[in-house]
């Protein structure tokens, strides 16, 4: 099965004229466009059903409960999880796992213990570690890489000593790294650590099960899967999320409150204080139901070809003149392209390419730890999605050679 | 690419090319001032002396985009031998000339030079930057660094 040719029709910014090209976005791992049902989903809740959720008596509240709550199945069903109770909201993925951190690692995690996590991890992964391990003291250790991109697991055994967390992303946002979660999660599990897995780029773009990952916890973002920005998700086993503390406090994630103190909620309400976002979640609902529609399979086997394309066609225009970052083989990687062209600055490249309607990202990506690892500042990425076919791929090849032409010295 | 070439003014492909005052200067008895843009990773590192009150030497290091690299280039043409109130004076100048008010976009629309801008001379140049809002802070990073180690000698 492949995916149907006219996708990006059903994308209304796809259509779109800047600086007078038609819009080229290759930028998905930032963020992705959304589909006109996921926008439709939202607009409607607000037209139709817009109400607070939980607690209203009225038709029009039961309907909003009803649909968020539906939309949360069928994000569990998504991801391979037993039940809609071990799928919290979150704000983004970084929110997600500041709660693991927060409240998990504050409950678990003191002098003596480690933390374990890769040098290819995004910010996200990396800073609620450091601002928890300055508190508590517990060590935080980075699992290193080859010079390919990959993790090198040849330590990974003596590293796991200690170690109570592994927290790590399934596919890097700059190398498009596909690790092998799986592999390190009974390693880790064996060690008595459990493992908490970054899927914000995994997520959108390959077929996911918590189970086959092995993963404990799992977290990603609405936004980079065709849903809305400012919804997340944690997904966590029920065991343990049910062992850890509420994070935020205040409404819905209360069974009580006394002047003495207070009862917490239920899963997955305990994790959830304050008014949901409830049009997000409806959002995100809709996205899931729109990869769903397409088949995740398709999806990982059009951006495999699509990869190899670009790494092909890159390669032979500009040969020893493109550096590409990560691994060679599109099956052992997303549709992550980061690339130095010449010495033209990330920036200076992007600035061009923006000239031609082009969107890639230029810069760090949250991962200044790896730059350092990969000597440069900043590297130029461009990311590929369901939308984009060869056509794409052709633009950003052609507009290099503007670049080079007007940075030639 | 008629927007391009507005950003790209040969001048400052030409000091991106050959940027001028690169090295570093012994500290002490220079003094030294490191910027970070944490946006896009550039980075500038300036190595100065000061005699008599005037920046008599002044060196850079340090890596980023075509922007960043010139604009640091072009200011340490612009302040040598100048006192240090004058070069107070001039990076207000160049960075009242990058801001992105509506009326200094109006303003760098017009090919009028006023009196002020006179004095900016080859800084000139990056007027044009300010059409493009996310560079402002790639032109003016040298510039904060410079007056951040200058506020230093004061403290």
């Amino acid at each position: 099965m492949t995916l149907p040719s006219d996708l990006k029709d059903r994308f209304p910014l796809l259509s779109q004229m800047v600086h007078g090209h038609q819009i080229v976005y290759l930028d998905s791992a930032a963020s992705s466009q959304k589909p006109a049902s996921v926008i439709d989903a939202m607009n409607n809740y607000y037209r139709t059903i817009n109400a607070n959720v939980h607690r209203g008596a009225y038709e029009i509240a039961a309907q909003a409960t009803e649909e968020m709550e539906q939309a949360r199945t069928r994000i569990a069903t998504f991801i391979g999880s037993d039940s809609p109770n071990e799928v919290v909201f979150t704000k983004n993925a970084t929110e997600s796992f500041n709660l693991i951190a927060r409240s998990w690692g504050g409950n678990a995690l003191s002098q003596g213990d480690a933390v374990l996590i890769t040098d290819m991890e995004h910010h996200a992964n990396i800073v609620p570690w450091q601002i928890l391990s300055a508190e508590k003291g517990f060590e935080i250790r980075w699992l290193p890489l080859t010079p390919e991109g990959l993790l090198d697991l040849s330590h990974l055994d003596q590293l796991l000593d200690g170690v109570k967390m592994v927290s790590i992303t399934a596919m890097s946002n700059v190398l498009g790294t596909l690790n092998p979660v799986a592999e390190i999660a009974e390693r880790a599990h064996a060690a008595g650590a459990l493992v908490a897995v970054d899927g914000s780029q995994y997520v959108p773009h390959l077929p996911t099960d918590v189970q086959e990952l092995n993963a404990d916890l799992l977290c990603f973002t609405g936004h980079k899967m065709c849903g809305p920005t400012g919804i997340g998700v944690l997904w966590g086993r029920e065991e343990i999320l049910d062992s850890m503390p509420p994070f935020l406090g205040g409404g819905e994630m209360i069974l009580d409150v006394r002047r003495d103190g207070f009862t917490p909620n239920e899963l997955p309400h305990k994790f959830e204080a304050g008014t949901p976002p409830i049009a997000e979640i409806i959002g995100l609902g809709a996205a899931v139901d729109f990869l769903s529609s397409l088949g995740m399979d398709n999806i990982r086997q059009h951006e495999i070809t699509l990869t190899d394309y670009a790494l092909r066609s890159l390669k032979d225009r500009y040969g020893e003149e493109l550096v590409i970052h990560g691994p060679s083989d599109p099956a052992q990687r997303g549709g992550v392209v980061s690339l130095q062209y010449r010495d033209i600055h990330p920036h200076d490249l992007s600035q061009v390419l923006d000239q031609r309607g082009i969107c890639i990202r230029a810069g760090h990506h949250c991962a200044k730890p790896l730059m350092k690892e990969l000597g440069v500042g900043a590297t130029s990425r461009a990311s590929f999605y369901l939308y984009n076919n060869e056509a794409d791929v052709d633009a950003l090849v052609d507009s290099l050679e503007l670049a080079g032409e007007l940075f030639s010295v | 690419m008629s927007g391009l070439e507005e950003l790209y003014k040969e001048i400052i492909l030409d000091h991106y090319r050959n940027p001028r005052h690169r090295g570093e200067l012994d500290c002490p008895p220079a003094h030294k001032s490191e910027g970070f843009n944490p946006l896009c990773g550039d980075e500038v590192s300036l190595t100065f002396e000061i005699e008599d009150g005037s920046i008599k030497q002044l060196r850079i290091t340090g890596q980023g985009c075509s922007i960043s690299q010139a604009s640091a280039s072009m200011m340490a043409a612009a302040v040598q031998d100048k006192s240090i109130e004058d070069v107070r004076m001039l990076s207000r100048e160049f960075k009242a000339m990058m801001s992105i008010h509506e009326e200094t976009m109006a303003a760098a629309d017009q090919e009028t030079v006023s009196a002020a801008s006179l004095t900016l001379g080859d800084l000139e140049a990056l007027k044009g930057v300010v059409k493009f809002p996310v560079r402002i802070k790639c032109a003016t990073l040298s510039w904060n660094t410079l007056l951040t180690g200058l506020d230093d000698l004061d403290g």
